[in-house]
């Protein structure tokens, strides 16, 4: 093991590979924060390129500096522009982009960075013991666990509720879980709910629903809400450093959501995005009263959470793919793809056969994540720019950035009407105090809820799994303890609040 | 989630998303330009076909300029409406598809059906195959079947494609052509080959039905056992697989993809397009792109490419009306 490890760093640490790597984080970077182009596409662009470079240490470097400047790109969109890209960084929009609001984008953007860091490294660490361990983890959960696990995920809606009216907050969810059900489904011969609409036979796009329920509205209100927008758009972006108190206030989120986004980023269902929520969620449910109340309006554990879990979840899709050869989520898909290509086959003999590589691999997840730390502190001043243009630019431009955004993934003109149609209803909504993000959180988990239900009910000729598989039920008792605990806290400040009334 | 495609499509596209450079006049030329329409979107097994194919041509200098055009929408069908209703204008055009044209014009997904375009060729091909984990107690299909016969409900196969999709029809194929009755197999469907995979790995279900090349990548690998392969012969990329065949259940099965043209292209254009595919073929070019994608060849041409499609077309209706998905 040691051998391989110093191979695999005087492999990595060459002027070429140094080179390769710094080169993909900022392709991956600026290609990923256009919304519509997540890390997959990124990937698959740099794939041929990667290829005729020919050594399989130098490619695999090059496309993980990509995918990690990718994964950091995405978020900025988000947390600037309420923009995600992709599912994993939604739940960095839920406090990122407040924070940005207030003029604390500077701030944001380095704390993502070092969250993100911080992330991607410890899952490396981890990723390096465990990798051979861990691949009978990623076998341990079956459909029922999964379906359990997209539970759970629902059930922290209750914490994105939090503050606001619990009511719409569920009206909305079933609304992102109807939504989730058009189109043809992974289970189903025939198309649903597509009103003989070719266009929505595979559904609502994730990023055209992403971009009409978050960006667009976000531009129209600063159309319609001058003051709104003036008071972002004074572009002084203070408050770049975080200050001790803060730091130590995010270390414990981001050392619990490194071990926690890690392990579920191993199981080959769940990836970045149900860790990402569920980093928020559990966050949110652990954090004292006062901090509770901060979630949802810039609170720095609120961004560092979900950065932290979807970074670290990306790397913990490696133990899949390269202890087994199955891709856990799109990107690992790819990155298989291309390893193959390089006539590289992952698997439980990658580590005895070609050691170098396993190693480079994980030798280029440290040298991926700490280079674009340092190349992006430094640039993030000037990405945070970018809401210091004068809003008759500004506004253009975020609408330029939505609609393309919702056409580049499919090149299909119809998106852009369901995506301004989408986004015009989202803007009512917003005016009538829906919250939108539970909508988004059904939508993206409906789909993999009913999937993995009705596979279980296939499996199980009914509903039995629940009770025959012991971890099902555990998922699904934390699942109930996620609701009520939040809301039994709640009932019992307030009795203690009257308590204290009556004493006086 | 609706946008994590397909293992299988992204090996074959990871590979080939490369543009394709115009090589002018190496005095062989065949065509002049042709146009990729893709029904799919950029990273999919069809892009992966068209832009590889392009590659090729224009590389062996074939073909002078290739152009791609990603039209995603309708499972396909918006692609080929759009090549019928401007049939005129879109002669200079090839349409990539795969064995799914026949099976969801069969559903109605789309009012079209191969008939309704002129048949250029069919270009690669991939074997189905069953597949299970190297732990199994399983080692060949007599064992498979007999453990069938002792649980029906308990031998689920999995497979990536919707019930009544591709890789259930094979299962039912298969299974029907060893005298079970296909309605009784317990199909599992998944959303993506990979997540079938670690299925079969963590004992979900007792067998995955899968493409070969696929199959060969992991078998290689050690990770699973391939107990039957749909081609008439072992196939030399992974020679241990026995085929179906070999084991007396007789059934074959091809996941084709081929090129389209729009109704009523002219003859000349027809027999020029279909020239330089054939062509294509004896081009080191090609050979890069192929092995690189880890397709099989598997051409017919014109007339050939009809009576193939006809007899899948009669198999599949048939097998899927048994089924009751007609």
């Amino acid at each position: 093991m040691i051998e391989g490890l110093l191979n695999g760093l005087s492999a990595a640490f060459s002027i070429q590979n140094l080179l390769m790597v710094i080169a993909g984080c900022l392709i991956g970077t600026f290609i990923g924060m256009l919304p519509g182009l997540g890390p997959m596409s990124i990937i698959a662009i740099m794939i041929p390129v990667a290829i005729t470079i020919g050594d399989p240490s130098a490619a695999i470097i090059l496309l993980a500096g990509v995918y990690y400047g990718a994964i950091f790109g995405g978020s900025t969109s988000s947390i600037l522009l309420n923009a995600p890209g992709v599912a994993g960084t939604v739940a960095s929009s839920f406090d990122g982009y407040p924070m940005a609001r207030k003029g604390q984008a500077g701030k944001a953007l380095t704390i993502a960075a070092i969250a993100s860091f911080a992330g991607g490294s410890i899952g490396a660490l981890l990723l390096m013991i465990f990798a051979p361990m861990l691949s009978t983890v990623a076998l341990l959960f079956h459909s029922a666990e999964y379906f359990a696990l997209m539970v759970v995920g629902l059930s922290a809606i209750a914490a994105f509720a939090g503050t606001g009216n619990v009511g719409k907050a569920i009206l909305m969810t079933l609304l992102g879980l109807v939504m989730a059900t058009v189109g043809e489904g992974a289970l189903f011969n025939m198309p649903r709910f597509t009103m003989g609409l070719m266009d929505l036979q595979s559904g609502f796009s994730f990023i055209t629903l992403a971009m009409a329920m978050f960006a667009l509205p976000e531009a129209l209100f600063l159309v319609l809400n001058p003051k709104r927008s003036a008071q972002g758009a004074s572009g002084k972006i203070e408050n770049l450093r975080i200050t001790r108190e803060e730091g130590r206030k995010i270390a414990p989120v981001i050392g619990r959501q490194s071990i926690q986004g890690f392990f579920i980023g191993v199981l080959p269902g769940a990836g970045a995005t149900i860790a990402s929520f569920l980093g928020y969620a559990v966050e949110r449910n652990i954090a004292t009263k006062e901090e509770q109340e901060e979630f949802g309006k810039g609170a720095i554990k609120g961004l560092a959470a979900p950065e932290t879990a979807n970074n670290a979840a990306c790397t913990g899709s490696f133990v899949p793919l390269l202890t087994l050869g199955i891709p856990g989520s799109g990107t690992t898909a790819i990155l298989l793809g291309a390893l193959i290509a390089l006539n590289v086959t992952p698997g439980p003999r990658l580590m005895i056969d070609e050691p170098q590589i396993f190693w480079a691999v994980i030798i280029s997840m440290y040298i991926g994540n700490l280079v674009l730390l340092i190349l992006n502190l430094p640039l993030i001043p000037y990405i945070a720019k970018v809401l210091a243009i004068p809003r008759n630019y500004l506004i253009p431009f975020i609408l330029f950035f939505t609609l393309m955004g919702s056409y580049i993934g499919q090149n299909n003109a119809t998106e852009l009407l369901i995506l301004v149609g989408m986004g015009i209803c989202a803007t009512v909504l917003k005016f009538a105090d829906y919250p939108l993000a539970p909508l988004l959180i059904g939508f993206i988990l409906g789909g993999m809820l009913e999937d993995n239900f009705s596979r279980s009910m296939q499996l199980y000729d009914g509903i039995g799994f629940i009770v025959d598989r012991p971890m099902t039920l555990g998922l699904l008792v934390i699942a109930v303890l996620l609701v009520v605990i939040p809301s039994y806290r709640a009932r019992r400040a307030k009795a203690r609040q009257e308590g204290v009334a009556e004493g006086d | 989630m609706k946008f994590t495609l397909g293992r299988r499509a992204f090996i074959a596209a990871a590979a080939s998303l490369s543009l394709a450079a115009p090589v002018f006049a190496d005095g062989h030329k065949v065509v002049d330009s042709i146009h990729f329409l893709i029904p799919g979107g950029a990273g999919g097994g069809w892009d992966g076909t068209a832009r590889g194919t392009g590659e090729a041509l224009t590389g062996a200098g074939l073909v002078g300029t290739a152009s791609y055009e990603n039209m995603s929408g309708g499972g396909g069908g918006k692609a080929i409406g759009y090549l019928i209703e401007n049939a005129d204008s879109q002669h200079g055009t090839l349409m990539v598809n795969s064995t799914p044209i026949v099976i969801r014009s069969l559903t109605g997904v789309f009012p079209h059906n191969f008939r309704d375009l002129t048949l250029v060729s069919g270009t690669i091909g991939d074997y189905a195959a069953l597949v299970v984990g190297k732990d199994s107690p399983i080692n060949s299909m007599s064992d498979l079947l007999a453990a069938y016969d002792a649980d029906a409900s308990g031998t689920a196969i999995g497979g990536g494609s919707v019930p009544g999709g591709m890789d259930h029809l094979v299962a039912a194929m298969v299974m029907e052509a060893a005298g079970k009755d296909a309605l009784n197999v317990k199909y599992i469907p998944y959303d993506a080959g990979g997540k079938a995979m670690a299925a079969l790995l963590s004992g979900e279900i007792a067998a995955l039905s899968t493409g070969f090349s696929e199959a060969v990548a992991l078998a290689q690998a050690g990770e699973v056992k391939i107990i039957g392969v749909t081609s008439d012969e072992r196939v030399d990329a992974y020679g241990d697989a026995p085929t179906m065949k070999e084991q007396g259940i007789d059934t074959t099965f091809v996941n084709w993809r081929g090129f389209f043209g729009a109704p009523g292209l002219p003859a000349d254009k027809l027999a020029m397009y279909q020239e330089a595919i054939t062509k294509m073929y004896d081009t080191p070019e090609w050979e890069a792109v192929r092995a690189r994608n880890g397709w099989v060849n598997i051409h017919n041409s014109g007339d050939d490419f009809k009576t193939f499609l006809e007899a899948q077309e009669k198999v599949i209706g048939d097998l899927m009306k048994k089924l009751g998905f007609l």
